[in-house]
């Protein structure tokens, strides 16, 4: 604990750390302090010297300091109000506002100080007012040291228009300057004019440190290390300052945990096709054609647009063109049908009519809504005038025909029901991507012991009778992971998954079959080949005995280490080759 | 008390059975000592007809090695079945058909032909090939006539034991007349029949001492091709080893050497044909997924049927290619 002491503000007497910024204990007792070169997370440094007060210490001469670095001495007597207080100030800001444009920061102070008619602004068209904290902030807080004054006056006349020099080599584009600019000086602004990039939109805030979005759970945010001043440059650490609870731990690492379970639930989804490669339709070169998923995020409240169906430059669209079956149904691509498609399709027609007056053009292949309210679903967009079009759309082309259709789209498509090709102009291009596997699907897989299929999907026991269980016991499957689905078979799959994994906890034990593999060690010579061959792990060596083990809880009874042994040690049961030749005789007999 | 009957004889094999015989050493003295030797072709003058004149079951034991692939193989072997006591088929070729049995990848016709008028080193400019009659002045002689298909001594008489190898190590053959001494001298009860005597139930590899890992193969190579590992698994170094689907016995000697097992200790005990097993390893251990690939590293095992069923074509359950 520091020493209490007792200074005299204005004559009343207040109790203060010792060497605490007298700052402080002035507006502790609701005295206005003008300042313009204040930011919290930097320490003070006298640059505007708005904050003069008078102090006399133990009796002696009063003397004018600048109030917010100057420390706290027991017994010091302080007045912030006195002609000599206005007068320092007064020069202060003075020299301030001869300095730079007109900018309302210095006019607020004026008016603050009731001098509001008597300050005159200086010539310069910058507004900047040589407080420093730009280059403070990037020195000391973020560590960049890409901004410096100019040496010398700043040449308006040659087109210099900043006293303030950067770096770019050294800038990292944080933005913080911009951020602590009193008077709005520094801005980052983007080159483009774009109002709104689709494919970069984020739900929720995207600033360094921020949750992932409003309604991630765990609900709590994370720092984005790529963006993070602190993990790129070392410094900034603001926070952690600023958290209450001291939850910021830099030096937090990820943790790789291990569970011994009974059961195993794959639940890992899909990921989403990315329509790049199919340039017909201008996905990442022309603005305005976009993702299923990027059309879903800007529908969400909590998108950059509030949820509002916007396009580029920050209009609303006139028409709207969802070209279903992209990636999908495709030989080229994904030969499956996507199953979700369709109703989202609807469901943006139907959002689109909501939200917008614009027209909505559906192009398909098959228009399939199977489920349960799906067809009446349909029914009802096509009640809300949204037209739909039989044939898969060829191309997405910019329209160019005339100039007022500059920045639109040509959604060219064959009517096939009225056999006609259609060029539709549309502002905006919805891309119904397909659901695929992941990537890695067949290498999580095989940690898993379950395999995948040609399309990448993790392949169930039996489709019609075990449609959530795999050829692993204790191992299950819920959701797209198994083949595309909708929310209603998801949750109903999981649902089974969940209750298969729940039976075999229950029961706490597992029957075996009694077909296996069985080695018989007597006969194992430990030549190591079966051992790499097991699809299941099943098979290990044992070094003391110098032979192959195959363990029956783990066999699958493939047969696949049976065929392999070359001594004849390894005895599939039930399938043995004396049974096989006996078969083969009998049937040759 | 007399001594008990041995015979020896040789069919169609190299003679290097006897030889092996031969080269047990001082225990051959053993055997001479307490055995009497009634007919032995490669070492001592003996006629048929002697054999003819013994009584049946008068040779306490026959060591037959050789396979049978023409008519006065086959004739002796019922001869000395009916003649002994104990039949052995001693060797390789007498229990599998051995390097003889490979002729059954083709047939006699064409055996012929190549031999005798298509090889690159044969001259034969008036086509003379083998006859099994010829007429000379004394009168019409003939030779026992060669067969299409090459037997196994076990496939044409009934036997009693199994010595394998090519031949079977001196070592074993020690053991074995040892314990046949043994069991002669002090009326022991004889192993059950078809037991294959002087090796073990085993594999090669319990015998070998390099060190096995898991095996991946991407190219199988010849010995001739690369510099070899003296400490690891020849398969894991590309060698086709036959050591694994081959039974122990030999005491792993070319192994040791850095020669791959040709697999001339025969099939393993639960095995019934050591080149399907054997094809069957090879191919599980082959590193690669994708067909074109597997069909390369596949193209380069040199000489798949010689390799695989170098001692074991006439016993296998191929027995024989097709012909028409």
């Amino acid at each position: 604990m520091s020493k209490k002491i007792t200074i005299k503000i204005d004559g009343k007497p207040v109790e203060v750390e010792a060497g605490s910024y007298l700052l402080a204990a002035i507006e502790s007792l609701g005295i206005e302090v003008p300042a313009a070169c204040r930011y919290p997370f930097l320490p003070p440094r006298p640059v505007c010297k708005l904050c003069s007060v008078e102090v006399s210490l133990s009796g002696g001469e009063a003397k004018i300091v600048e109030s917010c670095s100057y420390e706290c001495v027991e017994g010091m007597d302080v007045r912030t109000n006195t002609p000599a207080v206005l007068e320092a100030r007064k020069k202060a800001l003075a020299n301030m506002v001869n300095r730079c444009a007109e900018n309302n920061l210095l006019k607020d102070i004026a008016g603050q100080m009731g001098i509001a008619d008597e300050i005159k602004f200086g010539k310069e068209l910058c507004t900047c007012i040589y407080c420093k904290l730009c280059i403070r902030v990037c020195d000391e807080l973020v560590g960049a040291n890409a901004l410096s004054f100019k040496k010398g006056k700043v040449k308006e006349e040659e087109g210099e228009s900043t006293p303030i020099v950067l770096d770019e080599s050294k800038c990292i584009l944080c933005g913080a300057c911009a951020e602590v600019c009193p008077t709005n000086h520094l801005r980052i602004e983007e080159e483009h004019d774009r109002k709104l990039v689709h494919h970069d939109m984020e739900l929720g805030p995207n600033s360094a440190i921020s949750l992932s979005f409003r309604q991630a759970v765990p609900n709590v945010p994370r720092i984005h290390a790529e963006d993070c001043i602190h993990f790129r440059l070392g410094g900034c650490r603001v926070c952690s300052e600023v958290c209450p609870k001291d939850c910021i731990h830099y030096d937090d690492q990820d943790v790789i945990e291990e569970f011994e379970v009974g059961t195993i639930i794959t639940a890992t989804g899909f990921q989403d096709f990315d329509p790049t490669p199919m340039k017909q339709y201008g996905y990442g070169k022309l603005p305005n054609v976009i993702s299923a998923l990027e059309f879903e995020k800007m529908n969400n409240a909590a998108s950059p647009t509030n949820g509002r169906i916007v396009l580029e430059d920050g209009t609303e669209p006139r028409a709207i063109a969802i070209l279903h079956c992209i990636g999908s149904r495709d030989e080229n691509y994904h030969p499956y049908c996507s199953r979700v498609c369709c109703m989202y399709a609807a469901k943006f027609a139907h959002l689109v009519k909501e939200k917008t007056t614009a027209e909505v053009y559906q192009c398909y292949i098959d228009m399939r809504c199977f489920g349960k309210g799906y067809e009446e679903f349909y029914k009802r967009i096509l009640d809300e005038g949204v037209t739909v079009i039989r044939g898969k759309a060829a191309e997405v082309i910019p329209a160019r025909y005339h100039r007022e259709e500059e920045g639109k789209l040509l959604v060219c498509v064959e009517d096939t029901l009225i056999s006609k090709f259609r060029e539709i102009p549309v502002d905006m291009v919805v891309l119904c991507t397909a659901l695929e596997a992941h990537d890695n699907a067949s290498e999580f897989g095989r940690k898993l012991n379950i395999s995948t299929g040609a399309d990448g999907w993790f392949i169930e026991a039996h489709p019609k009778l075990g449609p959530v269980s795999t050829t692993t016991d204790g191992v299950f499957l819920a959701g797209v992971c198994q083949s595309p689905k909708d929310i209603p078979d998801t949750v109903a799959q999981a649902g089974a998954a969940a209750a298969q994994a729940m039976k075999l906890m229950n029961v706490g034990e597992v029957q075996m079959d009694g077909a296996y593999a069985e080695i018989h060690q007597e006969f194992c010579s430990g030549c190591k080949i079966c051992n790499g061959l097991c699809p299941y792990n099943a098979i290990t060596f044992e070094e003391d005995k110098k032979v192959s083990y195959v363990n029956p809880a783990l066999c699958k009874a493939c047969g696949t280490c049976v065929a392999a042994c070359p001594s004849g040690a390894i005895e599939a049961r039930h399938f043995t080759d004396e049974q096989i030749y006996a078969q083969i005789e009998g049937i040759l007999s | 008390m007399a001594k008990p009957k041995l015979a020896v004889y040789w069919a169609a094999s190299c003679g290097g059975c006897d030889i092996a015989i031969l080269d047990i050493e001082n225990k051959i003295l053993d055997v001479a000592d307490f055995f009497d030797l009634v007919f032995w072709p490669c070492a001592a003058d003996f006629k048929y007809k002697d054999v003819e004149a013994m009584e049946d079951n008068s040779i306490t034991l026959t060591l037959f090695n050789g396979a049978i692939r023409n008519d006065e193989n086959y004739e002796i072997a019922k001869l000395l079945r009916k003649k002994s006591v104990v039949l052995c088929a001693f060797g390789s070729c007498a229990s599998e058909g051995c390097i003889p049995g490979l002729a059954n990848m083709f047939d006699k016709q064409g055996i012929i032909d190549y031999a005798y008028k298509q090889s690159p080193s044969t001259v034969n400019p008036d086509g003379i090939t083998p006859q099994t009659k010829v007429k000379v002045p004394e009168g019409e002689i003939t030779i026992p006539a060669m067969w299409n298909t090459v037997w196994t001594l076990p496939q044409t008489v009934d036997v009693d034991y199994i010595v394998p190898g090519c031949p079977p190590q001196s070592n074993q053959i020690a053991a074995v007349v040892e314990a046949v001494i043994d069991i002669l001298k002090n009326g022991k009860e004889l192993p059950p029949k078809g037991t294959v005597l002087g090796a073990s139930e085993k594999t090669c590899c319990d015998e070998c001492p390099r060190e096995r890992n898991v095996k991946k193969i991407r190219k199988f190579v010849r010995p001739q091709e690369i510099k070899i590992d003296s400490k690891i698994c020849l398969m894991e170094q590309g060698l086709i080893c036959c050591g694994p689907a081959t039974r122990a016995g030999c005491g792993a000697k070319c192994v040791t050497a850095g020669i791959p097992c040709r697999g001339c200790y025969g099939l393993p005990a639960h095995v019934r044909d050591a080149g399907a097993k054997m094809i069957s390893a090879v191919a599980s251990v082959i590193d690669a997924t994708d067909p074109e690939e597997i069909q390369r590293i596949v193209d380069t095992i040199p000489d798949p049927m010689g390799t695989f069923y170098r001692f074991s074509m006439a016993e296998s359950m191929l027995r024989r290619k097709q012909t028409t």
